[in-house]
Parts: structure tokens; sequence; C-alpha cells
């Protein structure tokens, strides 16, 4: 028999605490962590202007800057559809990190925060947390979906291809074709 | 333009696709003058490697004129090149160290979760190889896209026949690599499975890097020919005991380093290989691993095992405890082509090194998938199959 696990009890090894097996699955919080060869302060930098996340975030149609803080997000959904929030940026330190939350009233209440740190000969780790409120009834549970394509998945392969991008100057794509590549990139 | 296309086990065709494009700036786009078929191509033929999609552009081992160039490439119109098989970055970590099959970058993101799962780590791109290597296009076929052409492709003096360094593509550098990996001292004498092209020029390295002996392996009379062309003594294992051979060959100490150039569809009726050879064909998908079982088995205590031959999956009764006990150490990988090129190129051009030798076939790429089924039904005359887009076909 194994031991019963108290989901609330403390935890006795250093693993980050997203990879806790106590997990509760009601939760949602997924962290994904990344080395970019490039330095943090360069890293960050990109990140903050918030125009540059488009670039390489899948799902997403726009990302429209409202004042220095806040910006308004509107994701790609599934028939055609879109879906909108207003993110605000509630902390941030200069090079190590940033700390968002979408703002009253959105479909998915999420936050979140990106780390930067420096990793010496090897760059940059990059980590991002997002918690986001499963949200309910019927349009809720379309919206669930689309950010469920695997939230941690999705967040891993936007870091992958910040990376690209940082690293490389591209994101890389195995299309032949103008027309493949529009295809795959919805 | 016309394509090497993959649909199914056994059945490539010649098909009319779309011509690539520059999308990325570090592209070149490169109208392909020579093409290989490669042993690792036959893994794909035989419908062993998984993420393979029906019309997918197989080849990986190529090169031709260079004809449009991205913003950021460095390439120039006219150029000759030979293209590595490996799609690499050039600025990430591996790329740094020269571990260039490792490239973060090379793969696509959305095809690197496969790699992950299997793996613990997603690998490099790779030209026509699977969707578990990035899906990209390879180059059995008139044209193809390169993405990072200022870190891969090696301009060739444009005097050079194509013969002479096509081979730079993968195989040169592999049998190379496989010899580097062997980590051979003077006196040494090593064991080569497998008289494949890898085999062979895994052989030739050997020697090149300062051993005293090499004994190949293989079934097939002509192949072993080649390798004693090279020096190397020879063990046919339908003739004769391998490992015996072996361990009377080298006074019963064992071979100081072996090199397994077979890979996951080792042939001939040995215990293990039947049994793996069932559950494979069943989808109980073990790998076919008598080569590399018995090199372990072979080698001397506190020898070295490289391991250039391919293998995709898991494995059943790998001898772990030999291994272990024996305190070998084993070094293996897709080979880091990039590394490698210009000193093998200067060797070609010196004419240290030959690559010619084991071309037996030159065909149009319109009858590649005749290449395919020859090199595949008769491995002991076809030892390697060069396709050209621009060569005329001959008439039936
Ligand atoms: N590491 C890399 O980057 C890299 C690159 C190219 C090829 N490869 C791999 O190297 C391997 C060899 O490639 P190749 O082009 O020479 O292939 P090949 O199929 O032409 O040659 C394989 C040879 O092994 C022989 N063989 C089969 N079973 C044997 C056994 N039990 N004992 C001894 N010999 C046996 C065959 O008769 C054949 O001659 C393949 O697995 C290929 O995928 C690896
Ligand atoms: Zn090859
Ligand atoms: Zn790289």
């Amino acid at each position: 028999m194994a031991t019963e696990v108290d989901p609330d009890g403390p935890q006795h090894d250093d693993a980050p605490v997203t990879t806790s097996k106590k997990f509760r699955s009601d939760r949602t919080l997924v962290a994904e962590a990344v080395t970019i060869n490039r330095p943090s302060r360069e890293l960050y930098d990109f990140w903050r202007d918030t125009a540059n996340l488009a670039g390489f975030m899948e799902n997403i149609a726009s990302i429209e800057p409202i004042d220095e803080v806040r910006s308004r997000w509107t994701v790609k959904a599934p028939a055609g559809r879109e879906v909108s929030w207003e993110a605000v940026i509630t902390n941030e330190v200069p090079g190590e990190q940033i700390t968002w939350q979408s703002a009253e009233g959105a479909d998915v209440a999420n936050s979140g925060r990106i780390e930067f740190r420096d990793a010496g000969a090897r760059g940059t780790v990059v980590r991002a947390v997002i918690a986001y409120d499963p949200p309910a009834g019927l349009v809720g549970q379309l919206i669930a979906k689309l950010f469920q394509r695997e939230p941690r998945i999705q967040t891993r392969r936007d870091l992958r291809r910040f990376k690209q991008l940082m690293e490389t100057g591209e994101i890389a794509t195995a299309a032949r074709t103008k027309a493949q590549l529009e295809k795959d990139n919805g | 333009m016309r394509a090497l296309t993959w649909h199914g086990k056994h059945d490539v065709r010649v098909d009319t696709v779309d011509d690539p494009e520059i999308l990325n700036p570090r592209d070149a786009i490169i109208k392909i003058t020579a093409t290989a078929i490669c042993g690792s191509d036959l893994h794909l033929y035989d419908g062993y490697i998984p993420t393979m999609q029906k019309g997918d552009i197989l080849g990986h081992e190529f090169m031709g004129e260079v004809v449009e160039t991205g913003s950021r490439s460095t390439l120039q119109r006219g150029q000759k090149v030979v293209v590595p098989f490996t799609i690499a970055c050039g600025s990430c970590y591996h790329c740094g160290k020269h571990q260039y099959s490792a490239c973060d970058n090379g793969n696509p993101a959305e095809n690197q979760d496969i790699g992950r799962e299997l793996y613990g780590q997603p690998m490099s791109g790779l030209f026509g190889y699977s969707h578990l290597t990035g899906g990209y296009a390879g180059g059995q076929a008139e044209y193809v896209r390169v993405p990072f052409s200022d870190v891969g492709p090696i301009v060739i003096p444009e005097h050079i026949e194509d013969e002479k360094v096509l081979f730079l593509s993968d195989i040169l550098p592999t049998g190379w690599m496989a010899a580097e990996n062997a980590e051979i001292e003077p006196g040494d004498t090593v064991a080569v499975w497998g008289c494949g092209p890898v085999g062979l020029f895994a052989v030739q390295s050997a020697f090149l890097l300062g051993a005293s002996r090499v004994i190949a392996i293989d079934h097939f009379p002509r192949r072993l020919e080649l390798a004693k062309r090279f020096g190397a003594e020879t063990i046919n294992f339908e003739e004769s005991k391998t490992y015996e051979a072996l361990m009377e060959m080298t006074g019963g100490i064992g071979p100081d380093a072996v090199i397994d150039a077979v890979g996951l569809e080792a042939h001939g009726f040995f215990v293990d290989n039947v049994i793996d050879q069932i559950k494979a064909s069943t989808f109980m998908g073990t790998d076919r691993t008598h080569s590399i079982r018995q090199a372990i088995v072979a080698c001397r205590k506190g020898g070295r095992v490289s391991m250039p031959a391919v293998y995709g999956g898991v494995v059943d009764k790998f001898p772990l405890g030999a291994f272990m006990e024996k305190g070998l150490t084993l070094k293996t990988g897709q080979t880091h082509v990039q590394h490698y090129m210009p000193a093998l190129l200067n060797a070609i051009v010196e004419g240290k090194i030959d690559t010619t030798f084991l071309i037996s076939h030159t065909l149009p790429l319109e009858q590649a998938p005749e290449g395919y089924k020859m090199f595949h039904d008769n491995q002991n005359e076809v030892t390697k199959v060069v396709l050209k887009p621009d060569l005329a076909v001959a008439a039936q």
C-alpha cells in the first residue's frame, strides 16, 4: 500500500513545486524552463516589449499595448472565433522578472510570471509559470479547451520559439513553400 | 519539381511537387546535382521509423548549386556546395561545442514534443528523415530548401567532381566519427560489424587513426572484398563463427575497440535476432540488435564500443552485465557532420581519402524507386546508389 499523501502537507525536497506529485488536478499551474544562449537583459528587454510577443507565441492573433503596463490579448479560438482579455503587469524587475495578471472580467482569469536567471556561460534560464482558473459555463468550456490544448505543451513550444528567435534570429520551419508556412501558422 | 516521395513500406515514387521557396533569412535553395541513397533510408523504406507521412520527400545525402539565397545566407549563387544531413543553427550551446546533431534549434518547436517524449530531449532537425527530426523535405529532388545555409553547407572548389565529395554529407564523416569514437591507440585491433558504406569508411578511418589491425565482419563477399582492399582482415559470419574467430585472431584478448556499423536491421539467423524480428513485425517494437550485442560480448575488458549504427527505440536482452563487468565505454550519436567536413574535404583534395570506390550504380532521379529496390534487394552488388536529376533516363 502506498502511503497516503497529504496534498497540503509540507514539501521535503528541492524540486520545483510545479513538479509535485501531490498536485491537485483542479489547480491549473504550469511551469516550463528553457536555457537561452543570450544575456538576461537582452531577453528581458525583448519580452518586455509586448509588441514582440505575438511574433513567437502560437495561437495569438494580436497583442495591443494600451499603456505602459496594460495590453489587450486576442487569441484565436476554434471556428474562426476570437477570445480577448486585458493583461496587466503587476510587478517587474528589469533583467529578472515580469509578473502579470488578467484584469477583472476576463473569460479565463490568468496570471503568471516570467523569470530570467543568469546562467553564466550558458546564457540565461527563462522560466514561465502560468496559473489560470478553469472557466465555467459552455463558452467557458470552449475556451478552456482552447487554453488546454495542453497549456504545458503550448508554453513549452512558445519558449522554444522564443529561444530560436533570440539565438538564431529566426523561427525554424520545415515548410517548403510560403503557402505551406502560412497554413502551418494558421 | 520532381522529387522522390515516401508512400509506405516499400513504396516510394517520383512525384511532381511544388518547388521550395526561401522562407527564412538564413535559407538557401540548392539545385541538386547529385544525391545518394543511404542505409538509413532503407530503415524508412522498410517502415521501421515512426512519424513518416505520405508524400514526405526523402534524401539526406546531397549536393548541388546555390540558386537562391535569403538575406542572411553567406552563400552566393552559382557556388557548388555539399550539405550536411544534420540541420544545425551554429549559435546554441550544443553547436558551440560542435555537437551539431544535438542542436537545440534545428527542429521546429512543434516537432520537438515527440523527441522529448521518446528520448528525454528533442534532437536536431535532419533532412528527409521523418517528423521526429523535423519533417524537413529531403534532397532526392530537383531542388531543396536549406535552412541555416550560413552554417551547414561547405563550398567545394569548382574543378572537383561530385562523386569525390558527395559523401561528405553523411557517410564519410560518420565513418570517421565512428573511428574517432573508438579512441584508437597505436597497436590496437579494431573490429567493425557491417561493411556497408559506413563500415567501409570506418575501416579506412581506423587505419588512418593508427589502428594496427582492422577486422571487418559482414556476409556479402563483395562488400568484404572492398574492406580487404583497405587492408582489413575479414570474417564472413555465414561461413565462420564471429566470436570464436575474433577471440582466436586476437590471441584470446578480444578486439580493443569494436564498431557497430550495422544498425537496427541486423541480418542473420541468430536466436536473439529472430525474436526481435518477430516482435518488430508484430509491432511489439524492439530494435533488432544482434550486432551490438555481439560486439559488446567480443570487446576486450576495458575496451571501447563505438556505435554509429542507428537505433530508434528500446531493446531487449541488452548484455548490460557484460558491459558493466568488463568496464566498457560506449560512444555513439548522429554524426556532427559540420565539425568534420572541412578537414575531410582537405583530405579528399589532397588525395588522402578516396570515396569513389563505393559507388556501384548511378541512376537518373526518375529511376530512384528502382535504386531503392536494388539497394534493398541486392546488397552484395549494390554498395551505393547515386541519383542525378540531370541524367537522361536510359532507354529500357
Ligand atoms: N550515426 C549516424 O549519423 C549515421 C549516419 C549514416 C548512417 N548511419 C547508420 O549506419 C548503419 C550502416 O549504414 P550503411 O549505409 O553502411 O548501411 P548498409 O545497410 O549499406 O550496411 C549494413 C551492412 O551490415 C551488414 N550486416 C547485417 N547484419 C550483420 C551482422 N549481424 N553482422 C555483421 N554485419 C551485418 C549488412 O550485410 C550490410 O552490408 C545504418 O544503421 C545507418 O542507419 C548512421
Ligand atoms: Zn545517410
Ligand atoms: Zn544549434
